[in-house]
């Protein structure tokens, strides 16, 4: 069975992001850039499936430019076998993600799709399920256990009501949520390792698709910020404060 | 330009979920020319009648069938996709439910979705927050094609019960996937208490608790103010409470008139989901923790004595 583990390149999550001077957008230049938490996850799950010995083949892939490389090759070092990277300068939405994504299933026919809930930046939250409903298969998203069984999935979400149980037959795509594992530490052999791992590059144009943008951004701002609290010195203090306010 | 509206209804196969009036309101920023609601449901009667009530609804769609017992987004889209001709948008709440289908259904129509929309401009123009809510994006979206997109709950205020809209019956003529079965649902709340998304107060723990029975403490400040129960991410992990009372980027993103953070840090990502509360109160041992440059109220004090003299001055 082949698991295909799409990554997104994305700013750490340790950097404080700040918006460009200009509003133009937010500041790069010199930031840490990371593997997307979630897609980390997704791919130590896929990781996990293979080393219990139920997987034969891990693709990681990304789609960006060249600097998407260092992402691949840690994905390689963490243990995935290839990398596909699909070569583009344009900032893609998701839908356009997704449809990319289906021409690589296509070519590579996996059994599982396994990625992040949502990447940190855009915070969107669509592309797993907009690939599972091209490909017109299953999605179990916000998952924190997979148990795969004789060609299903059975997988307990996070929803907003508990957790929920559901079983999906297999092809199918996953949305992966923090507590689904904690991703491994990379070591530095695996990193001599995963530079002698094969990593493709495809042109984007080879896809036979075109990238479609639909939303375009007016403006981009600092969310207002709160006025400046004060420090109360006791709980009772405090308790005439709500009170005195009418909260309490 | 006319704007006709459907909203996703989300319910609990019993009664309707608050989000869904507060998708309402929003719809009603678009000024539109109609806002329908879909409930799909296996008995929708109660739902559909809860939908009717909400000010500013023109019409309920009840569309009943077994296969809606469970909200699987593999089985709703298709019938979505049905009902989708007639409108200009397509709305449904950032919640998990929302967050799962609204995707699918735009994929199935060939458009794009906008997502956590917390402001409108106008029809085609929405506020969305991006980088955890670090950063407010305003974008605008083609008026030649339908618009798919959720609402973030947080920012929207329910619309009122005074409405009186129809309600209609529908049946659906599509085949549905069977590749995807409901097993179980697993939760913690189900108590009498409030619930922590619709909530006017919560008081929320964190790690510093220590344990599962010292949260007790944060149910019982929580019973004395008649608010819902919280919690980080750090107490969910440690395992002092379930996952669905996690307040959050992950977890829940609410905005109650009064929120009580105690023995909670306040990284980024638990901020998020709390940030727009009325009154924000902290109490932590650790005076550099994050959570006091946000707090309306602060007070470094050991939890431990401070909750009790808390409660214990409520009760008074």
């Amino acid at each position: 069975m082949k698991i295909l583990i799409p990554l997104k390149r994305v700013i750490d999550y340790n950097v404080r992001v700040r918006i460009n001077p200009d509003g133009s957008g937010v500041v790069r230049d010199g930031v840490k850039m990371s593997i997307n938490p979630f897609d980390e996850i997704a791919l130590e799950e896929a990781l996990r499936i293979k080393e219990r010995g139920e997987a034969t083949e891990i693709i990681v892939i990304t789609i960006g430019t060249q600097e998407n490389q260092q992402q691949l090759r840690t994905g390689l070092a963490m243990g995935a076998d290839r990398a596909i990277l699909i070569e583009t300068s344009e900032e893609l939405e998701p839908l356009t993600i997704a449809r990319a994504l289906k021409v690589l299933i296509d070519r590579e026919d996996p059994q599982l799709v396994i990625m992040g809930k949502q990447a940190i930046d855009s915070d969107n939250n669509q592309t797993g399920q907009m690939l599972a409903g091209l490909w017109n298969r299953p999605q179990a998203t916000f998952v924190s256990e997979l148990t795969l069984s004789e060609g299903t999935a059975t997988a307990v979400r996070e929803v907003d009501a508990g957790l929920e149980v559901i079983k999906v037959k297999l092809p199918a795509v996953i949305t992966s949520d923090l507590r689904l594992n904690e991703p491994r530490y990379v070591k530095l052999p695996e990193i001599m390792k995963a530079k002698k791992k094969p990593l493709d590059t495809i042109p984007f144009s080879e896809l036979g698709m075109t990238p479609e943008t639909q939303f375009s951004i007016v403006s981009i701002e600092t969310p207002p910020k709160r006025p400046k609290g004060i420090m109360v010195e006791n709980v009772s203090e405090l308790a005439k404060a709500l009170q005195d306010r009418g909260l309490i | 330009m006319m704007s006709n509206i459907l909203i996703i209804a989300e319910h609990n196969g019993k009664e309707l979920n608050s989000s869904t009036a507060k998708c309402v309101t929003c719809a009603k920023k678009i000024h539109p020319d109609s806002i329908d609601v879909v409930v799909l449901a296996a008995d929708s009667h109660q739902i559909a009648t809860e939908a009717a009530a909400l000010e500013g609804v023109s019409k309920v769609i009840r569309v009943d069938h077994p296969v809606n017992e469970y909200p699987l987004a593999a089985t709703l889209a298709p019938q979505i996709i049905e009902l989708a001709n007639k409108y200009t948008h397509i709305l449904g709440p950032s919640t998990t439910f929302g967050r799962d289908l609204m995707p699918r259904v735009a994929a199935l129509l060939g458009v794009g979705q906008l997502s956590d929309i917390m402001g409108v401009e106008n029809a085609y123009r929405f506020k969305r927050p991006i980088y955890a809510g670090n950063v407010i994006v305003t974008v605008e979206a083609p008026s030649d094609r339908i618009l798919i997109a959720t609402i973030r709950s947080a920012s929207f205020a329910a619309s009122e019960q005074t409405g009186n809209a129809i309600i209609e019956k529908y049946s659906i003529n599509v085949d549905l996937p069977k590749h995807t079965s409901f097993l179980d649902l697993r939760s913690d709340s189900g108590s009498s208490r409030p619930d922590l998304q619709t909530a006017t107060k919560v008081v929320s723990g964190g790690r510093a608790l220590g344990s599962k029975d010292n949260f007790d403490l944060i149910y019982e400040l929580a019973d004395v103010i008649g608010g819902a129960v919280g919690a980080s991410r750090a107490a969910v992990d440690s395992g002092y409470v379930g996952n669905d009372l996690q307040v959050g980027q992950t977890g829940k993103i609410i905005a109650p008139d009064l929120y009580i953070a105690l023995g909670i840090s306040g990284a980024i990502q638990h901020l998020t989901g709390m940030k727009d509360s009325g009154t924000i109160v902290a109490i932590n041992k650790d005076e550099d923790a994050p959570i006091f440059e946000i707090a309306d109220f602060g007070l470094v004090e050991d939890l431990f004595t401070a909750i009790p003299d808390l409660i214990a001055a409520l009760e008074k």
